[in-house]
């Protein structure tokens, strides 16, 4: 019976373990999915739309936009870090006055949603 | 006794109601305008390929829109929205210019009537009343240009003359002539205010640093 019992719980374990751990994959994806559309409204212009930054407005400015492609670079970046470039701008974070602060425009959740796409950009590719 | 249908018509009842849309009578001359602006307001500003309309009154100056729908010609380098407009290869975004529209132009008479009724629309007053606080002024074309670009990074976007600066944004060069002094600023405190797809973002700047931006762009006409 104790046996049985114990069988139960790891059986129960197992099945919630799995669906936690698709659940949160499936939010990861839809943040990611959103954080790419944002970054098309909004980033791509100067990052471009691949985010090699070379956007169409990269050859007017005199400092380069950051390639999000570029896994040495970015790996580099906590999310703390990126988070702090994007909603307070790039000289918040000891870069280019150029990168404007978001903050004021994009929700937490939508920068947060841009990270992971960063994420994705940059590193799982 | 439980009934679904009162109980959500109580539950409707119970959220916010979402902004009234303004809805205005547009004539004949305007209607084929409506297939890429925005005429009506209302919450949804998505699928329009061309500049919202329905605030043309509190945004444009009424010479400027006869002159211009008269001889049409393109404010924005990548069209209406950028990404529509931009093709990457190894890497590197460009202009598609074959996916760029010409905007059709008008006779005299029309261009009048056009104007006139686009001038009517309005429906941004209270909005445009937090701006009421500037009065155009000067700066020096040199502390201007180095704020507008350097400072602020407007010429990331935008140009400040025909051939320096970004290409996402309008053209600023002809921004005075074009718009009214305090959408300049209102727009500048909060794009997306007045157009919730704008690629520009509100950098929170004081009214001081928004009214040197504007004077700036006063500086760059020759006119008013």
């Amino acid at each position: 019976m104790h046996k049985q019992a114990n069988t139960f719980l790891h059986s129960l374990f197992g099945v919630v373990l799995v669906l936690t751990l698709g659940w949160s994959a499936a939010l990861e994806a839809a943040d990611a999915e959103q954080g790419r559309l944002l970054y098309r409204n909004n980033c791509a212009q100067c990052h471009g739309l691949e985010g090699s930054g070379k956007g169409i407005n990269a050859p007017h400015l005199e400092v380069a936009p950051r390639n999000h492609t570029d896994y040495e670079e970015m790996i580099a970046r906590t999310d703390e870090e990126l988070f702090k470039a994007i909603s307070e701008g790039g000289q918040a974070v000891n870069k280019s006055v150029l990168m404007p602060n978001w903050g004021h425009t994009l929700s937490e959740e939508e920068i947060n949603s841009l990270i992971a796409f960063l994420r994705r950009l940059c590193c799982e590719q | 006794m439980f009934n679904i249908r009162n109980t959500l018509l109580l539950l409707a009842s119970m959220l916010p109601l979402p902004a009234l849309a303004q809805s205005v009578e547009i004539p004949d001359s305007v209607k084929d305008c409506a297939g890429c602006h925005q005429l009506q307001q209302s919450n949804d500003q998505a699928g329009y390929s061309a500049p919202p309309l329905f605030f043309a009154g509190n945004k444009y100056r009424q010479q400027w829109l006869e002159d211009w729908l008269q001889e049409p010609y393109r404010l924005r380098p990548s069209g209406g929205f950028y990404a529509d407009h931009v093709v990457t290869k190894d890497g590197v975004d460009s202009i598609d210019e074959s996916s760029l529209n010409s905007h059709p132009a008008l006779d005299n008479e029309t261009a009048i009537e056009v104007s006139e009724w686009l001038m009517s629309l309005t429906p941004m007053d209270d909005l445009l009343a937090d701006s009421n606080d500037y009065s155009p002024g000067s700066v020096s074309p040199r502390l201007g240009a180095m704020d507008f670009v350097k400072f602020k990074g407007c010429g990331g976007c935008h140009r400040d003359t025909p051939e320096y600066g970004g290409l996402s944004g309008p053209e600023l060069y002809t921004a005075w002539n074009r718009l009214q002094p305090h959408y300049i600023v209102s727009y500048i405190k909060n794009p997306r205010a007045w157009n919730k797809n704008s690629a520009m973002p509100n950098r929170a700047l004081n009214d001081g640093q928004i009214h040197k931006l504007a004077n700036y762009l006063k500086i760059l006409t020759d006119e008013d």
